[in-house]
């Protein structure tokens, strides 16, 4: 590899994409596996990022920015999408648009078997819910995947997730007086 | 025409029909409505359809996040989310963020009659001694109002339209059920005509 190559991070390819896509409103559950592309939204001019406490709020307020002409994005962990079923209905019935940036937990190298439940069905639960997926293991695949997510949401007036895998994300670390800061 | 006059009920609480056909008399392009499901859509219909309301029929708990992304969307607008206790009780969360993010165009106003009307008029937590207003102001809410007497709710159309957000208001409404007035249930329509009416073509 490369330095630039292995310098790369792939979090830095989701906020240009957002960027580059006029994502405007970015929603989201603070995430470790998203701390970085948090700050960068955080920081961005282009976009304001609006902190909930739980994920419906997230979807529900989506539908509020693409009804005031907004383009927006959910961030989340796999947890959390179990706390969106009922509200992901608004999004169907009114065909607004949501592309959904999900980081696995609960899969490759997971210590925290209370993860694993909501992580082994979290697909299942979306697709259900007639959400479509798109999952991600390589970090050279991020960058493609998530601008059509987004063109799929907003060309198809339809939700979007894209699964970032436990493998790419990287696992929590759970050691007695450690902090538990993802490896990467 | 003047705004009709708010009058109370037999028992002695706010008639909520006659209250928010005040709130949206004489309402300009700059008030963007969401209102949460169940009677506060039917009271906002009763007053007059119109582009931009957004009547919930389900999503219960959305109507106050979903004002968040709008009033971010739309900060010349006045956003009103509309809606009642059992719905916002459902949503509690959306209040903290609402108050979080401090939007000066947001405006919350529960009709609260600590019923849930749409299912056989239980008592919510509003009527078992949970106080919205002392929550709104809690969760970071920078104005908030009590509304009991038809003399403060008179006041309430000026204050939506003036009071620097996010603010919250209650009013103690008669639980009297004020009938069924259905808006358009199409959310893509609803969804489309608002957007077309703020200047976006459909796609």
């Amino acid at each position: 590899m490369t330095d630039a190559e292995m310098t790369h991070d792939w979090r830095d390819d989701i906020f240009e994409a957002l960027v580059n896509a006029g994502i405007k409103q970015i929603a989201y559950v603070p995430d470790a596996g998203h701390k970085k592309l948090i700050e960068r939204a955080h920081a961005a001019n282009e976009m304001r990022a609006i902190s909930v406490t739980t994920e419906e709020d997230a979807v529900a307020c989506l539908a509020g920015a693409w009804l005031g002409g907004d383009k927006g994005a959910l961030l989340m962990q796999s947890s959390g999408v179990g706390n969106t079923i009922n509200m992901l209905s608004l999004m169907t019935t009114c065909r607004f648009p949501m592309p959904m940036f999900v980081t696995m937990r609960g899969e490759w190298g997971e210590f925290n078997s209370w993860q694993m439940p909501m992580g082994g069905t979290t697909q299942a639960h979306f697709e259900l819910a007639g959400v479509k997926c798109y999952r991600v293991e390589r970090a050279e695949d991020v960058a493609d995947t998530v601008r059509a997510a987004i063109d799929q949401a907003y060309n198809g007036d339809c939700m979007t997730a894209v699964l970032l895998a436990q493998k790419l994300v990287g696992t929590k670390k759970f050691a007695a007086g450690s902090a538990g800061d993802n490896k990467q | 025409m003047s705004a009709p006059e708010i009058i109370k009920k037999s028992d002695g609480l706010i008639d909520r029909r006659i209250l928010v056909a005040n709130l949206m008399h004489d309402r300009s392009d700059d008030l963007l409505v969401v209102a949460g499901l169940g009677s506060p859509c039917y009271d906002l219909m009763a007053a007059g359809d119109h582009p931009l309301n957004f009547y919930l029929w389900g999503a219960m708990g959305g109507a106050v996040p979903m004002a968040i992304g709008l009033a971010a969307a739309q900060p010349t607008k006045r956003v009103l989310a509309l809606t009642g206790d059992g719905e916002v009780l459902m949503g509690l969360t959306g209040l903290a963020a609402a108050g979080a993010e401090g939007l000066d165009n947001l405006v919350v106003i529960v009709l609260d009659n600590g019923r849930y009307g749409e299912t056989g008029q239980q008592l919510t937590h509003t009527a078992r001694g949970v106080d919205l207003v002392q929550t709104a102001v809690g969760l970071g809410f920078k104005s908030t109002r009590r509304i009991d007497s038809t003399e403060e709710a008179t006041e309430l159309r000026d204050w939506m339209q003036s009071v620097q957000g996010p603010a919250f208001a209650a009013v103690h409404i008669s639980p009297e059920a004020a009938g069924m007035s259905l808006p358009p249930q199409d959310g893509a329509f609803l969804k489309t005509r608002f957007r077309e009416y703020l200047g976006m073509p459909p796609r």
